[in-house]
């Protein structure tokens, strides 16, 4: 064994993957896939189910062979390793607790196998970190699944790996106890200065916990950046409603300034900021987030920098405690969602008035899809409330808080 | 009881006990099985082991006594073919453990993507059950014998020297133990192989154990209830078997089993008492050795 990985790792390492593909018989599971993730960082690996996450994780940790590409850890590569020469550990989405040993020899296996002294005293700090440690002499089959799962975690973490893999990690633990090991994850990562690459389907988890977000989808890297930039501006359909949701519209562009573009949807000029249009010129994709829309019963009046919508009609109104999500149809445009903040008492429309929308121009975002690739579900965004979603971002601003008093 | 060990490893929950009549009725026929098959030829068979010959009768004749004599004189008779029928059925149960393991590692776990490939070796392994045991053993009687081939060879490039045979020594005898019953050994951990979770050994990896190091720390543990099973299996009849070392097949004088001296006091010298008090101790020595191992095996985890 490397002497390097003989050690608790000083720190964490980068991670670069180069060109990585991964064919299975007869499925492309992840097609050229180029990912660098700077040492320490809680990266996040955010993709519906089936689009390959756990593929590259296993890739990462060498339990899966790529078809091509390198993968680098601390600049090294390690594509030709053997994973137990990798210094990686993973959180497995099955957990893949040893069923014949106790909750303790778990913890203490990795530790073991790296002859690092005092295992047993290590594994039980590591158990007392995920609350378990009263739990040591059980054995797997005799916790509950959230349980099982905080064991995993352990089991990889006391190895302090200079990467950690972790598989939707959280997947079967309640709401609060959910909460609490984020928190906890992030500390971890944050005293330690380990590289944390986290996989979930699950976006608000990934919004609040990650520095930086990739969104996969059907092998690639759709969009990569820091939380909220994803979310205010992002560049494709996918992610537009993937993360949160948005309102898409298409057309041509019509003329174009130094500062903005116009855009021509069914017939209504539409402006959005030059910066923040992925493209120029011909047919274009735009849209803005449902909380950015405002709701008039009156036609208001146009106003410069300010892109008005309407008539149309308020299809149907739910209540969801801190905003309410009305959803507009437009002759010619489709169908429109608004997120209002319960401002007033009582919904502002009601099921069948005549309505208008409208947004700052600045608010408004250009895609880089061609238009006739967006799936027309995805151009009328129906759906009844989602709108968890889009408070994720606040959320993630009181973690932070949360994080800094503890 | 020994045969615990064959049931899961985890103490599963007592289920609430409700009196059933309908369970008693369908656990009576086995009950008067085990009574009618089991229980009165064992006490037919411990009365006979204390019988003493009757003196005005012939030879084979005897009477009901309490001669535990009858014992001492077998066990002074014949240790050394009760010991060699244990050191005999030890040394096939582990030659067929180590060659099973590899294949039925291969069929459970390897061969999984090819479920055609699996059935066609599982029904290779056990294809020899197709054809009578004894015509086996006589065929590899054959095939050992000094105008075969194989002794002809070995001879040839001097392994055996001009005047060896193969056949009636220590070596095909346990060949045929070891032959005879490694199906009974591979089946059991194909079973529990086969169920084998890999994803226990990627996890394995992934905390830096090697592939030696996850094989005897992950897999073979959690293969143990196969091993369990099929060394039992093996070792069992392996010890009480008497058609291997039996002169007639692959076997000599020199040779003998303890199941070979039962079978001649019953059969040939009529002495009833002796191969009583034989099968006795036979019994009495697998059931302590059996007992011992799965109280070994199935407390601690052989780790
Ligand atoms: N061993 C395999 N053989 C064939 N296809 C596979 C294999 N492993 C995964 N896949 C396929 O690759 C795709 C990605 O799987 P996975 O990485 O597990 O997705 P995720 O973790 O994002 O839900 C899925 O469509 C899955 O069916
Ligand atoms: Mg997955």
């Amino acid at each position: 064994m490397a002497a390097s990985t003989a050690s608790f790792a000083e720190s964490g390492a980068d991670l670069e993957l180069v060109g990585i593909t991964k064919r299975f018989p007869g499925f492309t599971a992840i097609e050229s896939l180029d990912l660098s993730i700077p040492a320490g960082s809680f990266f996040a690996l955010l993709g519906p189910s089936g689009c390959g996450k756990t593929t590259t994780l296993r890739l990462v940790a060498g339990l899966e062979e790529p078809t091509a590409g390198q993968i680098l850890i601390g600049g090294k590569d390690v594509t030709d390793t053997k994973p137990f020469q990798r210094p990686v550990n993973t959180v497995f989405q099955s957990y893949a607790l040893f069923p014949h040993m106790t909750i303790l020899e778990n913890v203490a296996f990795g530790l073991r196998r790296r002859k690092l002294p005092d295992p047993v005293g290590k594994a039980h700090e590591a158990l007392k970190l995920v609350e378990l440690d009263h739990l040591a002499s059980r054995r797997p089959a005799q916790l509950s699944g959230g349980q099982q799962q905080r064991v995993a975690l352990a089991r990889a973490i006391v190895n302090r790996p200079a990467l950690l893999l972790l598989d939707e990690p959280l997947g079967a633990l309640d709401l609060k106890l959910r909460r609490q090991m984020q928190l906890e994850l992030k500390t971890i990562q944050t005293e330690v200065g380990l590289t944390f690459l986290h996989v979930t389907h699950d976006q608000e988890e990934a919004m609040t916990m990650a520095d930086t977000v990739a969104v996969m989808n059907k092998g690639k890297i759709e969009q990569m950046g820091a939380p909220e930039q994803l979310y205010e501006l992002p560049r494709t359909a996918f992610v537009a409603n993937f993360l949160g949701q948005s309102n898409l519209f298409t057309g041509p562009v019509v003329s174009s300034t130094a500062d903005a573009i116009t855009v021509d949807v069914a017939g209504v000029p539409i402006v959005v900021p030059r910066t923040r249009a992925q493209r120029h010129a011909g047919e274009v994709a735009i849209g803005v987030r449902p909380e950015k829309l405002t709701l008039f019963t009156e036609a208001p009046a146009p106003a410069a920098g300010r892109n008005i919508l309407g008539p149309g009609r308020v299809t149907d109104v739910s209540f969801s405690g801190v905003s309410t999500q009305y959803l507009i149809e437009v002759p010619g445009i489709g169908e429109l969602v608004v997120f209002a903040q319960n401002m007033v008492f009582g919904p502002v429309a009601t099921v069948g008035t005549e309505a208008w929308v409208s947004w700052n121009a600045d608010h408004g975002f250009g895609l880089d899809d061609d238009p006739v690739d967006i799936p027309r579900s995805v151009l009328s965004p129906v759906g009844p409330g989602d709108s968890t979603e889009s408070i994720a971002i606040q959320r993630r601003i009181a973690l932070e808080e949360e994080l800094e008093q503890a | 009881m020994a045969f615990t060990a064959f049931s899961s490893q985890a103490a599963v929950e007592q289920a609430p006990r409700k009196r059933s009549f309908i369970a008693l009725v369908l656990l009576l026929p086995g009950i008067a099985y085990l009574l009618l098959f089991f229980l009165a030829p064992l006490i037919s068979l411990v009365i006979t082991s204390f019988q003493a010959p009757d003196l005005y009768g012939d030879i084979g004749d005897y009477v009901t006594a309490f001669r535990w004599e009858n014992y001492t004189d077998a066990i002074g008779e014949y240790w050394p073919l009760i010991l060699r029928a244990f050191g005999f059925a030890v040394v096939a149960t582990v030659l067929a453990l180590v060659i099973s393991y590899p294949i039925a590692y291969f069929i459970g776990v390897k061969a999984r993507r090819w479920p055609l490939l699996q059935s066609l070796m599982l029904t290779l392994v056990i294809a020899p059950f197709f054809i009578s045991f004894l015509l086996r053993t006589l065929a590899w009687k054959q095939i050992m014998s000094d105008e075969g081939p194989i002794v002809q060879f070995l001879k040839s490039v001097a392994i055996l020297p001009s005047d060896g045979h193969l056949t009636g020594t220590t070596f095909s005898v346990i060949f045929g133990l070891t032959y005879n019953f490694i199906p009974f050994m591979t089946l059991p951990l194909y079973a529990t192989l086969e169920r084998l979770d890999v994803r226990y050994l990627e996890a394995g990896a992934d905390l830096y154990a090697s592939p030696w190091t996850t094989f005897r720390k992950v897999t073979i543990p959690l293969s143990m209830p196969g091993i369990v099973s099929g060394t039992l299996l093996t070792f069992i009849p392996a010890a009480g078997d008497y058609i291997n070392a039996s002169r007639d097949f692959l076997g000599s004088t020199s040779t003998a089993m303890v199941g070979n001296a039962i079978e001649a006091n019953f059969l040939v010298l009529q002495n009833y008492p002796a191969a009583a008090a034989l099968s006795i101790v036979l019994m009495a020595v697998i059931l302590v050795i059996v007992g011992l191992y799965v109280r070994r095996a199935g407390t601690e985890d052989l780790i």
